[in-house]
């Protein structure tokens, strides 16, 4: 102890942190070595990284063929080391687009490349004319629904032609386009104080979470014909759409009465005693927070039901997971069933990563200042 | 300022709120058992009494938060019934001031002011916005408009708070314990504001265990313990000369540290 001090009582500047606390040495030092049980992990990851991700990049890019007709052009060129990229290369249109007609699949394309357009000013809020760009967002449905389905002067295609990425892209889309609403309209039927509403509410979201999606699309697929009149055409893609929807609006529910509920009464309150109506309340204060604390779970869902759209193909419907399986039977091409699987998993994983990494931005975003 | 002068402020004749033999339970449990107070316009009113006894149901009764079984309750001339229509022109009358602050904390300082005129009042967005800058600078802390609730002390939520009440510019205040969340030296700045507003004659009702607050401001104190008003008087007689045995207890425990 030495009662020197550098600076007068009262009078101590702030100062930069020490070194060893900041900058890359410092951020080693504090995470990966802190303590043994830490450096043995460290070391260990080191170890399996280095197990496995040179091999896999071997298999991927440099042991892999691009070009080639059949599996033999594969094995002649890299000696079956690699992947046989070429087969997914022979067959990605299939992949993309399914049994769409050829001639007409700049329509898809068209489509492909106004989703992100009508996506951005929905996802993001620092966009150039956002006002106008939303009016076309909303329009999109409407217009990829004419695009790709026909009539009104274009060729009309029968939705039994869907098929790969565009029929997770239109299934996946209109689910969570459509769940969340419904799903935010449950959570609050559910928590309203008419008890026939309530009733309702409940009755449909206990019934459709305890029921499987397989299920509910075979009953889709098969039993609603005993239902509706005889005679009646009732497009199957639409059937599974209606499904898929209402089985991830059940979820929605949950998720979002869970945040409902841990919005503090003192926000109904203030809420109330300014004046506000009952949807004011909703629509101002209570949802958007509600929400909010909900996005993980909504994420959450939206991204169990775009996997879940591979479930289809138990229907009939042919989604990528479906045409890899068919693409299998290919005489020229057998045993390639790695190859279109990661291929399939691929193009899963950069999915729904993607709306796992947009749903911490939102949460980044949304949040405000300290929690108390 | 002085006492002199507060009570020197006018008070009139005309009553706003009319409460009449009312009673409230919630299930079996009698939590307010004949409750009986007239509050004149432009009428401070302070309310005490021990943890429990049932003030803030009380309070939260005149705006239908809570709702009572039995008995009247008159504001500003319209019932508190279940017709939803006296529910909203009431609570547009009556301010509301929450122990908690109750902020939004997804909106703006300058967004939870303006929300009630806009979306309540139909005022348009400049003009809400006007009026709430005004306010927040009555209240002393214009330049925390575009901050959020969770950036800003307690002491300043509660003045936000009160604030955002009074852009609805409501005729009659209601305080819940405004003070017992905020730590020592915050309660002084938000006490300040609440005598402001009392010195412009706004019919207040206010919760608290302030009593400094209370003698300066009050024209009334009323001491409620188990459900019931046990006592009422003006501030000097109350506290210098306290009626019932129960209002003597109280205050003496609440004087004593
Ligand atoms: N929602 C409620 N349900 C049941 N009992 C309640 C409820 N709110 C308050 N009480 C009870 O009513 C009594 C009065 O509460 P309150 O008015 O908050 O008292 P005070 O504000 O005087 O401390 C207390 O005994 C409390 O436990
Ligand atoms: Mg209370």
């Amino acid at each position: 102890m030495s009662d020197s001090r550098e600076y007068a009582v009262g009078t101590h500047p702030d100062l930069p942190p020490p070194l060893s606390t900041s900058g890359a040495i410092g951020w080693i030092r504090g995470n990966l070595l802190s303590s043994p049980t830490n450096i043995i992990l460290t070391v260990l990851s080191i170890y399996f990284l280095y197990k496995v991700v040179p091999p896999s990049l071997n298999w991927l890019f440099f042991d892999a063929t691009f070009n080639g007709d059949s599996r033999q052009d594969c094995r002649e060129a890299s000696n079956g080391a690699g992947a046989c990229w070429a087969f997914v290369k022979h067959r990605f249109h299939l992949f993309v687009y399914g049994f769409y007609p050829v001639e007409q699949r700049w329509r898809v394309d068209i489509s492909f490349i106004l989703l992100p357009l009508a996506l951005w000013p929905v996802l993001f809020d620092k966009v150039p004319y956002r006002k106008h760009l939303l009016k076309f967002s909303i329009a999109f449905p409407f217009i990829a629904g004419w695009l790709l389905i026909g009539g009104f002067g274009l060729t009309p295609v029968s939705t039994d032609y869907f098929g790969g990425f565009m029929l997770t892209l239109v299934i996946g889309v209109t689910g969570i386009v459509f769940s969340l609403p419904i799903g935010v309209a449950l959570a609050l039927g559910r928590q309203s104080n008419m008890p026939v509403l309530r009733v309702i509410c409940v009755t449909f979201i206990e019934f459709i979470r305890g029921v499987p999606l397989i299920t509910l699309l075979f009953v889709a697929s098969t039993m609603l014909n005993y239902f509706l009149p005889p005679g009646t055409q009732f497009n199957l893609l639409l059937r599974v759409l209606i499904m898929v929807t209402l089985f991830s609006a059940a979820y929605i529910a949950e998720v979002v009465r869970g945040g409902l509920q841990a919005i503090p009464k003192g926000q109904y309150e203030a809420a109330d005693s300014m004046g506000l109506k009952y949807w004011q309340s909703m629509q101002k204060i209570i949802l958007p927070q509600a929400l909010k604390i909900s996005i993980p779970g909504i994420v959450n869902t939206f991204i169990g039901l775009y996997k879940d759209t591979t479930l289809v193909i138990i229907i009939g419907l042919l989604d990528p997971l479906g045409i890899g399986r068919a693409s299998l039977a290919d005489t020229k091409w057998t045993g390639l069933t790695t190859e279109i699987y990661v291929f399939v998993a691929i193009f899963f994983f950069l999915s729904c990563f993607s709306m796992a990494r947009y749903s911490l931005y939102l949460e980044n975003k949304l949040h405000t200042g300290h929690k108390r | 300022m002085s006492e002199a002068q507060t009570s020197k402020m006018a008070v009139s004749d005309e009553t706003v709120i009319k409460i009449h033999k009312m009673h409230k339970w919630y299930g079996s449990f009698h939590v307010l058992k004949d409750i009986n107070l007239d509050v004149k316009r432009g009428e401070r009113i302070v309310v005490c009494g021990p943890s429990g006894s049932g003030k803030s149901t009380m309070i939260r009764c005149i705006n239908r938060l809570e709702e009572h079984q039995q008995g009247d309750i008159i504001v500003d001339g319209v019932e508190l019934t279940n017709d939803l229509k006296n529910i909203d022109a009431i609570r547009r009358e009556v301010g509301m001031v929450f122990q908690h602050f109750n902020l939004f904390p997804h909106l703006t300082i300058l967004e939870n002011l303006s929300l009630a005129p806009i979306w309540v009042k139909r005022e348009p967005r400049k003009q809400a916005e006007e009026t709430a800058m005004r306010y927040l600078e009555r209240v002393k802390i214009p330049e925390q408009a575009l901050k959020y609730p969770g950036q800003l002390s307690g002491g300043q939520q509660q003045r936000v708070a009160i604030a955002r009440s009074l852009c609805m510019n409501p005729r009659i205040m209601l305080f819940d314990e405004p003070t017992s969340a905020l730590d020592p030296e915050m309660i002084k700045e938000v006490l300040d504001v609440m005598i402001e507003l009392a010195e412009e004659g706004r019919t207040m009702i206010c919760v608290t265990h302030e009593m400094g607050f209370a003698k300066t401001v009050a024209n009334r104190v009323i001491f409620m313990d188990g459900g019931e008003i046990i006592e009422q008087n003006e501030p000097n007689e109350f506290f210098d000369n306290p009626q019932h045995e129960r209002t003597q207890l109280f205050l003496s425990q609440i004087l004593a540290h």
